[in-house]
């Protein structure tokens, strides 16, 4: 046995000669230059969260590519969902959010209380809610574009989940819906079914486009989506300033929400030049809708996204990081 | 793969419930009239009563309760950085959790220091894996492993892969920390037993989404509450286990040893946790098992890893690219699960076949592990050895094939899914829905109580009594009623699927071992991946989210009714096959009463992994309980009433379960 043991050893230690002889590129021979952040040093970390929707993963995209390759900032990027990415304002896990819709109670609590987040100015993106329809929809039956024709088609939008009314799906419960306080307030004969997740609502739209289903849901503007089936709004009656302020009460539309950025009061105080880019950070709804795309459609990983609308656009991003 | 879990909770409460059961005997001819009795006065009440008291609640309003919940989660967050308990406390956790985490991650995931790369490549980390699974399995496990591990690398996912590993390993390792102690405390005493289950059932049935928002406040953002969240609901199953295999080994080796003079200490370290070694690895095993669970509801809070990926591919309803990140979770379970299983039942194994391989075991060990030392120098030192090269082509094969095959799907089979829905919905759902809903709470509350009481004896009502009084207290009583009725369908239609795949596997060893797979499969899949077609298929509804349930709790109820139907004893069979019985004689008549047992244990854990899919349901379309405990997520002001309806979903699993538990040992008696 002995002598089995010390031949089998003797073979694996040519073996293992041989294979490190024949070797290869080294680690650290080859991409000792790329590491570390560049070298500025000046811009250190940047914790930026990403909300979980392509809109928001496009801001990020970009930012992050800006502050990495421009500011030579060493980008964190954290997958989070709103409410745990303010609450990390406090803790110093997040410095900026990218893309906030709104949320007054995240506001109140974290700016005005707690007083750990301060506001750094819109997005330039235009937020736009409402009740949409599939395109095939709009074009058989133009007039149920208005809200008032609606309580004529409530029976072609009942489901197995309406209870006899006619369907309004809802999406996800983070966003901003006053939804049951419209039909109930515009006496609609309709009920609102909570599909529960963004996939849901856009699976459903998706399969109502291509079946000719009868549908009509909650969506939103900017959303990659829209490119791959543009669904049209429902119009309610008029949003005027205040007419939401009793939420029970509500009978108009959604506002126009001025997208914004809110980063971490320590952040805003730092002096890092990733501050400056957030703060200036500014682009359309189109310009959004175009990474979206890239990274939503043509699958394009989310550095690759950022670099082709970046060498596309030099002149904006120039504008952010002066 | 968790047969064991629920089967360990028997034993410790048979003994104390022992007296309900002689009663038995004179109520046997009337239980089901007195089930009948019990349905009628319901529903002729339900004629009278319709629409009374049923304690609704909008989508969007709170009780006291809930507002109460909110103030005081409120009051935490802004007093995080002067409270002591955070300082000191909580902070220190972190910091060495946090620390643990990030050792595993620059070992085999991320870069660290200067290094581009992780300390150990993939072709290292391959080697180990062989090494080790060999080491403490056998040879095939081992294959199985190498094979395993390179087919993330081919799907472009190693690196994803590896973070998903390290995270897994690291909650594992301080689950089995605290775990094995606990296991063994309440496997030695009988009150801490007790103690501990309401304990254990919280940590098991309490959707994750309730606590996640809370642990990043006290633990932050990162790798120490991806980590700690993991371990909440990982731990249960192994400090269960590790308490039915110290309860389990006989008394009388135990006594054998006291009376050689063991100490206490003795016994339990020379007799009890050698014996029972084989059980808690397989408690081991259940505990990987549920960390893998929760690779995607880590990734909300910014784990790294494999749930990152399908979430993100989500977003854009790629479901290709979701599915291939989901196999490379599935691979991973089904090797980690395998090279357990292995470990478990080396040891008998290897002492039944005392071949000549066991004197050559040493020095091939020995040499494995040099083998396995130059890998890692190799992958420490090479970059083709640290980087798994190509690109990941096999991926995109994947991916797109699964795009192919969900296109077709959604294309082809839209109509006939359609009309099921409806005839489920409308013929079974809705009706009793409405009965559930629209009855008055202390109606519905009363027959849960006549049930439990005629199904569990006495101490089953009781509990039941106790769990309706909180559900109404919890303010949701409402949605708890509708998410009642979703998941009792969803049992009997897992209970149906069960015992048709249960006894075709358990009569053939060729459809079990063809099927199995499957079911592996289904139970470790994150639900989204195979949820987006569903959608298709059935639309945002109820229906999609009971399907979903169904995925998820068949295949436990099949494993179980399976092994329930091979432990019917051979003989037994064969004389009803000689008595001229033919199959559909023998399986009616013969085997599937003689596997009662195994048959309400079936709907016991049936139960509680349908229970575990209500938050996924939420977010399909099913509303109720799942829905609010989403929204609790997404919405602070929401919070409380999440809060809530997650423990109306622990107490409705708390009656359920320890009804049908009772009944089991009825049956069992």
């Amino acid at each position: 046995m002995a002598r089995h043991w010390r031949a089998g050893t003797a073979g694996l230690a040519v073996l293992g000669l041989t294979l490190t002889a024949c070797g290869g590129a080294k680690v650290g021979d080859s991409s000792s230059g790329s590491n570390g952040g560049g070298g500025s040093g000046k811009c250190g970390t940047f914790n930026l969260a990403v909300n979980p929707w392509v809109g928001y993963e496009a801001d990020a995209a970009v930012v992050a590519y800006v502050a990495e390759h421009e500011l030579g900032c060493k980008v964190d990027k954290k997958n989070l969902k709103e409410e745990i990415a303010w609450q990390g304002f406090g803790t110093g896990e997040v410095d900026a959010v990218l893309e906030n819709w709104g949320h007054d109670d995240l506001k109140k609590k974290y700016i005005t209380q707690q007083k750990t987040a301060v506001e750094a100015g819109g997005t330039g993106n235009k937020g736009i809610i409402g009740w949409y329809v599939p395109p095939w929809l709009a074009k058989a039956h133009p007039d149920i574009l208005d809200h008032k024709n609606l309580d004529k088609y409530a029976a072609e939008f009942k489901t197995s989940e309406s209870g006899g009314k006619g369907q309004l799906l809802d999406g996800d419960p983070s966003y901003v819906t006053n939804d049951e306080a419209l039909v109930k307030n515009l006496k609609l004969d309709f009920k609102v079914v909570y599909a529960g997740s963004e996939t849901a609502l856009i699976q459903s739209f998706r399969d109502a486009e291509k079946n000719k289903k009868w549908m009509i849901g909650y969506f939103y503007e900017p959303q990659w989506f829209l490119s791959e089936v543009p669904l049209k709004k429902v119009s309610l009656p008029k949003y005027t300033t205040g007419c939401d302020a009793v939420a029970e009460k509500v009978a108009c539309d959604y506002p126009v929400y001025d997208l914004d950025k809110i980063v971490s009061s320590k952040f805003a105080k730092s002096g890092s030049p990733a501050y400056d880019l957030v703060k200036n950070f500014n682009w359309t709804n189109e310009d959004q809708n175009t990474v979206a795309k890239y990274i939503a459609q043509d699958k394009l990983s989310h550095e690759a996204a950022a670099k082709k609308w970046v060498d596309a656009n030099k002149d904006k991003v120039d504008a952010w990081i002066k | 793969m968790s047969v064991a879990v629920e089967k360990s909770r028997k034993p410790g409460e048979a003994e104390a419930l022992e007296p309900a059961a002689p009663a038995g005997g004179a109520r046997k001819v009337s239980r089901p009239m007195v089930i009948g009795a019990v349905l009628v006065a319901w529903l002729v009440l339900f004629a009278l009563l319709r629409g009374k008291q049923t304690l609704p609640l909008a989508a969007a309003d709170l009780t006291d309760l809930h507002r109460w919940i909110n103030d005081f989660n409120d009051s935490i967050g802004a007093h995080r950085n002067s409270n002591p308990l955070f300082l000191y406390f909580f902070n220190e956790i972190r910091l060495v959790i946090d620390n643990l985490v990030t050792f595993v991650q620059h070992l085999i995931s991320q870069p660290s220091g200067t290094r581009p790369v992780p300390q150990v490549g993939w072709l290292g980390v391959v080697g180990i894996a062989g090494y080790v699974s060999w080491a403490v399995g056998n040879w095939r496990v081992a294959l199985l492993a190498v094979a395993g591990f390179t087919f993330f690398g081919l799907q472009g996912l190693w690196q994803e892969s590896m973070d998903t590993l390290a995270l897994t390993l690291s909650a594992v390792f301080v689950a089995l920390l605290f775990a094995i102690p606990l296991g063994v405390w309440a496997g030695l005493s009988d009150r801490f037993n007790r103690i501990m289950t309401p304990f254990l059932d919280f940590m098991q049935t309490m959707p994750t989404f309730v606590y996640l928002a809370p642990l990043t406040l006290f633990f932050l953002i990162g790798g120490a509450s991806a980590t700690i969240a993991t371990v909440i609901y990982a731990a249960p199953p192994t400090i269960r286990i590790t308490a039915h295999a110290i309860r389990n080994v006989s008394r009388t080796t135990v006594e054998a040893a006291e009376s050689l003079g063991a100490t206490r200490r003795q016994s339990l370290f020379k007799v009890l946790l050698p014996m029972s070694r084989r059980t808690v690895v397989m408690g081991v095993n259940q505990t990987i098992m549920a960390a893998l669970a929760m690779v995607t509801v880590a990734a909300l809070i910014n784990a790294p890893g494999l749930g990152v990926n399908v979430l993100q591919a989500l977003q854009s309803l790629d479901v290709g690219t979701a599915f291939n990140a989901g196999l490379a979770i599935v691979v991973m379970a089904i090797v980690l699960d395998r090279v357990t299983t292995a470990a478990g039942a080396r040891e008998e194994n290897a002492r039944r076949s005392m071949n000549r391989f066991v004197k050559w075991r040493r020095p091939l060990l020995g040499a494995g592990a040099v083998v396995t030392a130059v890998l890692i120098h190799l992958s420490h030192t090479y970059v083709w050895a640290a980087d798994f090269p190509g690109n990941g082509t096999i991926g995109h094969h994947i991916a797109s094939a699964a795009d192919t095959a969900t296109d077709w799907a959604q294309d082809n089979l839209s109509g006939v899914t359609n009309a099921f829905r409806d005839a489920v919905t409308n013929g079974l759902l809705n009706p009793f829905q409405t009965l559930l809903t629209d009855s008055p709470w202390w109606l519905v509350g009363a027959v849960l109580v006549a049930l439990g009481v005629v199904f569990g004896g006495w101490r089953a009502g009781v509990t039941t009594a106790v769990c309706v009084g909180l559900l109404v207290g919890t303010g949701v009583w409402s949605d708890g009623m509708t998410t009642l009725a979703s998941t009792l369908v969803a049992t009997v239609l897992v209970m149906v699927l069960g015992v048709v795949f249960g006894v075709w596997m358990g009569r053939s060893t060729l459809v079990d071992r063809l099927i199995r797979p499957t079911l592996d499969a289904a139970q470790v899949m994150p639900p989204f991946v195979y949820l987006v077609p569903f959608l298709a298929l059935f639309g945002a509804t109820r229906f999609t989210a009971i399907v979903a349930a169904v995925v998820y709790g068949a295949p436990v109820a099949m494993k179980i009714i399976a092994d329930g139907i091979r432990a019917v004893p051979e003989t037994t069979v064969e004389a009803a096959a000689s008595a001229g019985c033919n199959t559909w004689q023998i399986i009616t008549k013969v085997q599937l009463p003689m596997s009662r047992g195994a048959l309400t244990l079936a709907t016991n854990q049936g139960l509680i992994y349908v229970l575990s899919m209500v938050v996924v349901g939420g977010l399909v379309g099913a509303g109720a309980l799942g829905y609010d405990v989403v929204a609790g997520f997404s919405q602070g002001e929401l919070y409380g009433k999440g809060l809530a309806a997650g423990c109306a979903i622990v107490l409705l699993g708390v009656m359920f379960d320890r009804i049908t538990q009772a009944a089991a040992r009825r049956v069992g008696a």
